[in-house]
């Protein structure tokens, strides 16, 4: 008996690798995608082992060399304190993308999820949900953080918290409407008269059908959330002074445009780059996803 | 003479990436003045791009590759003007116009109806505005819109579906072109309105010596209404004549075979329908040899040799493309007469009701305001009462929104009823909840009409089928499970090895044969089948009958099987119920309905079916019924039908005429029968 259990996993496996191998080969039949997802490894390689290929300390002051242009020693020039671009670029990566990826996954999951059962119960559940939704979409998203940061303080955790809160009902609104009109749907009748039960209905031939907008709307809500970040850190509200994220430095070097402009550029192409990265990724994966783009391009 | 409109050679091409595609191929045409042509093939057959292309509407990646054009008062060939210059845009509308399939979306929902006929007038007449109107409201007279100049300012909704098509008629006609193309133009129209609109563009054609050209796939439509017809298929012309000689002394193979496959209301019962094996070629990939070689059965080796041939004169007047003498052709039609026939299946009904039905109703609230008041009801079905024997077929027919679907619902518990006792084997599921339901969900099973919509975009079609398979548990291990997976799809004609593809690398038939293999896989005693084949292609809807019959012989399964086409109905029907707004008004078993009918609707409803024969269509009377079908808010009171009803009398608009039972078996709801 054991012996079968084994074989049947292992059968299951190689079905599940060659599913995936087949998956990861046709996402990057297209060469924009490839180049996308090096990109993005690139950004999150240099995240990660900042403390490694950082030619400076990011928070080190060298008052005396401040708002100097590009030049060999420092790739995009120092700031106003006269601390390097370049390695606060790489710190701050970190903090961009754990709080830009963390709230977006979070609020997407949970957003996706309540959304799916507002629409697919309907009636009071549908009503509570949505009202619960309406709240949180009355009140501007940056008002709505700002105050959460008031109230429990900034910091990293805190911050992937309160912009995924506030990112929320965006998914709900968003899955709702998707999943009322794919209910109406001819299969979803089909697997209702087979006698599927309702989670199963939704795990199975719900979620799949309604997950290509999402992933689109998650790969654009990363780059605002980014931005959302840089905002409340402006403010004061998100990270703490000496820590960098890239919408920090952009913020900061609004002032020293015409001294040192790579001090905002800089940056601001790593916001950009990012988001086109994982936008165009998303459009692979929405593409790939899709049983009914097989076969075209 | 000159023809109005020539086309000669026609060719037009779509351009993907893996080079052109030839969507027309050499096609050539002629109409005259005050000619009625049918132009007929199955779906991408090349009826719609050529009608395009004559317009020059073909939008890239498609273009007109080559071919000449001729229209009657214009100099030189047409497609040599620019899309959008000045004459091609006074000759579209002006002299060609043209009506489309969806009357819901093909009116402005934002213009009235005056508004948008009056806007043609003006584009292609010098009429002033005043005068225009005038004729706009002439031309609503004319399509038999009541209180023409009371309904100028409505809005396209306020119109039913039949009626908006009429105005569009108006619109086409309203600047006296030449030339009326109707594509498909009464496809998504009841039988007995797609008869009143098409006698309609007749007559005004006659009067106003107005050529039509009747683009459709249903052979009964050109059989009734064209003079000369072109069949085509895959982009070619096969074989063109005057209609009687097309459907009596059909020279083409693929037209005599098209002829096989559709069944017809004068059918023996026990006909065979001989479907077309295989699918019409994807233009992508057509071969140069004839491309109906692969499923003909008049093929020949010399026809995969030759180029595709180009039409020859077999007869007065009339051409067929195919390579084989008349001789050889009548040769092989011997041998293939003789050939055994497949037997049709033997059902197996016994005498004991695996279903039966007592007074169902069921009404759709209508709720107002945000308070969402109960103002009235919506009555769908009223009173419903059969029964359905084990092994056996119920046809259901009616007009669109006569509560067919509804009904069928209600048996499958999507709906639960307001009232009445659905019993499945003895036992009453009308009233059960959604948990004691479960153990009968299997039992009942049901087939769609889409075969687009109606399957999971998102599973493989293995895991489509296996999926009741899974609920219900019905299989211990993995293998039986992949095994009785296989089986399913043996059963309904498909490959095993199909299994991990996902729908929409299907064909449309196969589509639906992956819907039966679900259907099938619960082990059901009941399949609703909703209109399985109306959205199919003649030449697969003879497949899919067939094999729906070959299942129901060797499984003994019970088939529900609503459809509009009566001739369909009649061919795998054991009895048949027909349905008015709700009600039933005749149910009788199948031979008898036909050839007896009682009510007079169901008369009408049988007279107005198109039939695949010039000689029945001859016999029939102009227009079977008047009307159209009341909105089922304010049904009439009395007997539903009674102001449509030739035998009117004045007990129909005050009482409702109970279902009774006639002769045996056959019921009727119909005071014209009362025995009092």
């Amino acid at each position: 008996m054991e012996n079968v259990q084994e074989i049947k996993t292992e059968t299951i496996e190689s079905e599940s690798r060659k599913r995936t191998k087949k998956f990861i080969k046709s996402l990057f039949k297209r060469k924009i995608v490839l180049v996308s997802a090096i990109g993005l490894l690139l950004i999150i390689f240099s995240a990660v082992f900042a403390p490694l290929i950082s030619p400076y300390d990011p928070n080190a002051q060298v008052l005396s060399e401040a708002l100097q242009g590009p030049s060999a020693s420092h790739i995009f020039g120092t700031d106003n304190y006269g601390r390097d671009i370049l390695s606060r670029i790489f710190y701050g990566g970190r903090v961009s993308l754990i709080v830009g990826v963390a709230a977006v996954l979070g609020a997407c999951v949970i957003g996706t999820f309540f959304g799916m059962v507002s629409g697919f119960f309907g009636g009071w559940i549908d009503d509570v949900i949505n009202r619960i939704s309406e709240a949180i979409r009355a009140i501007p998203q940056i008002v709505l953080a700002m105050s959460l940061c008031a109230i429990f303080g900034g910091g990293v955790v805190n911050l992937a918290i309160i912009l995924g809160i506030s990112n929320i009902a965006v998914y709900i609104r968003m899955m709702r409407g998707q999943v009322l009109s794919v209910k109406e749907q001819d299969y979803i009748m089909a697997a209702k008269l087979q006698g599927n039960k309702s989670f199963r209905m939704m795990m199975k031939h719900i979620l799949p059908n309604c997950v290509s907008p999402i992933i689109v709307q998650m790969t654009l809500q990363i780059g605002q959330t980014i931005l959302a970040e840089a905002g409340l850190s402006f403010l004061g509200l998100g990270i703490s002074a000496p820590t960098a994220s890239w919408g920090s430095i952009v913020s900061d070097g609004r002032q020293y445009l015409l001294q040192n402009p790579w001090f905002s550029i800089a940056p601001g192409i790593c916001i950009a780059l990012l988001v086109i990265f994982l936008n165009t990724i998303g459009d692979g994966v929405r593409d790939v996803l899709d049983p009914r783009m097989r076969g075209r391009r | 003479m000159n023809h109005l409109l020539e086309v000669k050679d026609l060719v037009t091409c779509f351009h993907t990436d893996d080079g052109d595609v030839t969507a027309v191929d050499r096609v050539s045409l002629h109409i005259d003045r005050g000619e009625i042509i049918g132009l007929v093939g199955e779906s991408g057959s090349g009826k719609s791009v050529t009608m395009m292309s004559i317009q020059q509407l073909i939008s890239p990646p498609g273009y007109v590759k080559s071919g000449e054009v001729y229209l009657d008062g214009v100099e030189g060939n047409l497609l040599t003007y620019k899309a959008d210059s000045e004459k091609m845009r006074s000759i579209r509308g002006g002299r060609i116009s043209m009506i489309f399939q969806e009357p819901m979306t093909s009116l402005n929902p934002v213009l009235t109806i005056g508004y948008q006929i009056q806007e043609n007038i003006l584009q292609h007449t010098d009429l002033d505005p005043e005068a225009a109107k005038k004729k706009a409201i002439e031309m609503l007279k004319m399509v038999k819109i009541p209180d023409a100049e009371q309904r100028y300012n409505d809005y396209p909704q306020q119109f039913s579906g039949g009626m908006r098509q009429r105005i569009m008629i108006a619109i086409a006609l309203s600047a006296n072109p030449d030339l009326l193309i109707a594509d498909e133009a009464t496809t998504a129209l009841d039988v007995t309105t797609q008869a009143q609109i098409l006698e309609m563009i007749r007559s005004i054609a006659k009067k106003t010596n107005t050529a039509v050209i009747i683009v459709t796939h249903n052979l009964g439509i050109v059989a009734r209404f064209a003079e000369r017809i072109y069949v085509m298929y895959s982009g070619r012309v096969m074989e063109t004549s005057k209609t009687w000689n097309i459907f009596k002394k059909s020279g083409h193979p693929y037209t005599k075979a098209l002829l096989r496959a559709i069944p017809r209301l004068d059918d023996p019962k026990d006909r065979v329908l001989i479907p077309i094996d295989g699918l019409p070629p994807s233009p992508a990939d057509r071969p140069t040899y004839c491309p109906f070689y692969k499923r003909c059965e008049y093929r020949k080796d010399s026809c995969k040799e030759n180029a595709m041939p180009d039409l020859q004169e077999i007869g007065p007047d009339h051409y067929s493309a195919c390579l084989l003498s008349q001789n050889e052709m009548q040769a092989k039609e011997i041998e293939l007469r003789n050939r055994p026939q497949k037997a049709a299946p033997v059902k197996n009904i016994r005498d004991e009701n695996v279903l039966e039905v007592e007074g169902v109703k069921k009404y759709f609230p209508i709720l107002k305001g945000i308070m969402r008041r109960h103002v009235g009801d919506v009555k769908a079905i009223e009173d419903i009462s059969y029964t359905l024997k084990k092994g056996e077929t119920l046809g259901i027919v009616g007009e669109s929104g006569c509560g067919k679907t509804t009904m069928a619902r209600c048996v499958m518990r999507v709906y639960k009823p307001e009232a009445g006792i659905i019993r499945f084997n003895g036992i009453d599921i009308a009233g059960m909840k959604d948990k004691e339901l479960a153990p009968y969900r299997s039992k009942i099973a049901m087939i769609f009409q889409d075969p687009f919509s109606s399957l999971d975009p998102r599973q493989t079609a293995g895991s489509i089928v296996e999926e009741s398979l899974i609920i219900n548990h019905s299989c211990k291990t993995e293998k039986e499970r992949q095994e009785k997976v296989d089986r399913l799809f043996r059963l309904v004609g498909l490959d095993p090895s199909l299994k991990n593809r996902v729908p929409h690398e299907f064909s449309g038939g196969q589509r639906q044969r992956l819907g039966i293999a679900r259907a099938l896989s619960s082990d059901p005693e009941i399949i609703v089948c909703d209109e399985p084949i109306s959205a199919l292609d003649v030449s697969i809807q003879a497949q899919i009958i067939n094999l729906l019959e070959e299942i129901q012989a060797k499984l003994g399964v019970s088939y529900i099987f609503i459809a509009h086409d009566l001739a369909v109905v009649k061919h795998i029907s054991d009895r048949v119920l027909v349905m008015y707004l709700g009600h039933i008004v005749e149910i009788a078993d199948c031979d008898e309905l036909y050839k007896h009918p009682f009510h007079p609707y169901t008369e009408a409803l049988l007279q107005a079916v198109p039939e695949a024969d010039p000689d029945v269509e001859k016999t029939k009377p102009a227009v079977a019924l008047e009307g159209e079908v009341p909105s089922i808010i304010n049904r009439p009171a009395g007997c539903p039908f009674h102001n449509r009803c030739k035998h009117c009398m004045e007990r129909c608009t005050k009482e409702v005429p109970q279902l009774t039972e006639f002769d045996s078996g056959h019921q009727v709801a119909c005071f014209l029968f009362d025995k009092e």
